[in-house]
């Protein structure tokens, strides 16, 4: 699967889930609830920046401390159509992958990449192209049954499809 | 191999494993929470699927409980209604999931306990496998009893002598944390072992196998002694397995730490990794104390805190508010006297539930407050207003804070 787009955005490290989409701010857990509460703390200008692009990017340990799947929820429902970081918090990832939220590990991603960079990412080689500057980087491949997962719109789809 | 890999090998029904090995595992018990259940409950019933063995899944309503949101309620509505559909064992209201699990005989050592909450890494402490998990693939564990993992690398925490007066399991956590970082065990598994592991009472084994998981850890384990053969002995619903770490297991890493060293440990305002002697954030005023949650809502928690407690007052700045992890933690405080003590120095105690821990109701923190509190977490905003600061500490550091209105070494009350 290829995903081009443009990078809206480079979050830092440790931008926690709970920060993703804080309890405060989830008043309904539906689709748009979730994508509302999406980001508030890290970012309010979130979803004016995602009009930009569709490709978010970020640093170390995406995703970490709580558990609650909300937090990939909110970014898949607010449009994110690929995460990139240079590596995530253990249920985060598990989460993302679940929903179907295309999620992408790529080390030292967040200096090469750049708000407004277009990137042609390749999730089964895992090789990125920045088209802005040229450059590639080598990202870090996934299992085939977890990029299955996540690319036939995640673990519950698989579950129905066994 | 070590304890971690044993279990989850056992589990995979092989004879070896190795860590970044994938396996698809059997887990013997499984739960969710009114917090993230409902994510996965509709679906679940559309889908037309069924729970594995319904005695091995289990349902509590802890988080918000009672609830102060009409949305929370709801919540909670429909936890109650899956769990009755499904004849599922519910709790609700009894207290805190990670409490009740061992309480009720779910967690024996060697076994694998998996749970829609990041927390449930707490039962490394029974010599048990368990981590968390998110709630759509807890639909899936539901519904198959098995899940995939990767095997985890693993550190050694080795931790000699003993802990010192008025210094707790919290307080060797928070330095653990300090020493790695908040992504420091990312993907791993933490084992903790020594001679000031051996001397900690269960309790504050669970506190530290809990907050593994700020460390960024899989799973946090302890090797099963007779200490937890006493506790799970009338309790555990199934047999159990004390498994024990080759002489040539391989860590990743080893730490070794000296127990007798470590005083009491503070984290600032931020993360919990940012942890400091508590000799060095003395004197900082706080409004707001919580001496409660899974991490620290146990006797010990209470017995060390009373201690400190009996005879004194509660600044009068200061709330304190205190709260059991389960009804009979609770109820075993009245019968030690202990509810008595904290009533009589002025606390507000709470029936047992999450609290404000996670920011979701029951004590929130307002714009510029200060808390001392026993959680696990203090990034911010996560006990309320985002200008509110919470500093992370061990039950008798928060009675000492709370009696005097700034932070205080509980050495000063011994
Ligand atoms: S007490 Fe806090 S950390 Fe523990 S389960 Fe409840 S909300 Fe989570």
């Amino acid at each position: 699967m290829i995903i081009i787009d443009k990078v809206f955005e480079v979050y830092p490290d440790n931008v926690s889930s709970e920060l993703i989409a804080h309890t405060r701010h989830v008043t309904s857990v539906s689709p748009e609830g979730l994508a509302k509460a999406a980001m508030l703390d890290v970012d309010p200008d979130f979803h004016n920046k995602l009009e930009n692009g569709k490709i978010m990017v970020a640093g170390n340990n995406f995703g970490c401390n709580s558990s609650r799947e909300w937090a990939a929820s909110a970014l898949l429902h607010s449009g994110v159509k690929l995460l990139i970081a240079q590596s995530f918090a253990r249920i985060f990832f598990r989460n993302a992958t679940n929903i179907g939220l295309l999620i992408f590990e790529c080390p030292n991603i967040t200096k090469m990449a750049h708000p407004g960079d277009e990137l042609i990412v390749d999730l089964s080689t895992g090789i990125i192209t920045n088209k802005s500057t040229g450059k590639t980087i080598q990202g870090t491949v996934m299992p085939q049954f977890l990029l299955n997962i996540m690319t036939s719109g995640g673990l519950l789809e698989t579950l129905k499809n066994s | 191999m070590n304890i971690t890999e044993k279990i989850l090998a056992k589990g995979a029904g092989l004879d070896k494993v190795v860590p970044d090995q994938i396996i698809d595992v059997a887990v013997d018990y499984a739960f969710t929470h009114e917090k993230l259940g409902p994510v996965f409950f509709d679906k679940f019933r559309d889908m037309g699927l069924t729970i594995w063995d319904k005695s091995r899944a289990i349902i509590f309503a802890d988080h918000g409980n009672p609830p102060s949101r009409v949305m929370d309620a709801d919540l909670i509505v429909k936890t109650a209604k899956f769990a009755e559909d499904f004849d599922l064992n519910f709790y609700n209201g009894e207290g805190i999931c990670h409490q009740l699990m061992p309480e009720k005989g779910y967690v024996s050592p060697g076994r694998i306990v998996v749970g829609t909450d990041s927390h449930t890494t707490t039962y490394g402490a029974f010599g048990a496998f368990s981590t968390g998990f998110g709630s759509t693939e807890m639909a899936w564990i539901f519904a198959k009893g098995r899940i995939w993992m990767k095997v985890p690398r693993s550190l050694l925490f080795r931790v000699s002598g003993k802990l010192g007066s008025c210094v707790m399991g919290k307080d060797l956590a928070l330095h653990i944390m300090k020493l790695i970082g908040s992504e420091g065990a990312s993907y791993k598994a933490m084992e903790f072992t020594g001679s000031a592991i051996s001397a900690l009472e269960l309790d504050g084994r669970m506190t530290l196998c809990n907050m593994a998981v700020e460390a960024g850890a899989k799973n946090g384990i302890i090797e099963a002694d007779e200490k937890v053969i006493e506790y799970i002995k009338n309790r555990a619903i199934l047999d159990y397995e004390i498994v024990k770490s080759d002489p040539d297991a391989v860590y990743e890493r080893i730490f070794d730490i000296d127990g007798d060293a470590l005083p009491p440990i503070v984290s600032l305002p931020g993360s919990s990794a940012n942890s400091v002697p508590v000799t060095e954030t003395a004197g900082v005023p706080i409004t707001r104390a919580l001496l409660g949650t899974c991490t620290n809502g146990r006797m010990e928690d209470f017995r060390e805190a009373a201690k400190i407690l009996k005879g004194r007052k509660v600044h009068p700045k200061v709330r304190l508010q205190v709260i059991p992890a389960s009804r009979s933690i609770f109820s075993q405080c009245i019968e030690e006297g202990i509810t008595q003590t904290f009533l009589e120095s002025g606390v507000i105690w709470c029936n047992p539930n999450c609290g404000p821990c996670a920011g979701g109701h029951y004590g929130l923190l307002g714009k510029g407050e200060v808390c001392i509190s026993t959680s696990n977490r203090n990034m911010t905003g996560r006990m309320g207003d985002s200008t509110a600061e919470i500093y992370l500490a061990s039950p008798a550091t928060v009675a000492a804070s709370a009696i005097t209105g700034k932070i205080t070494d509980p050495r000063e009350f011994i």
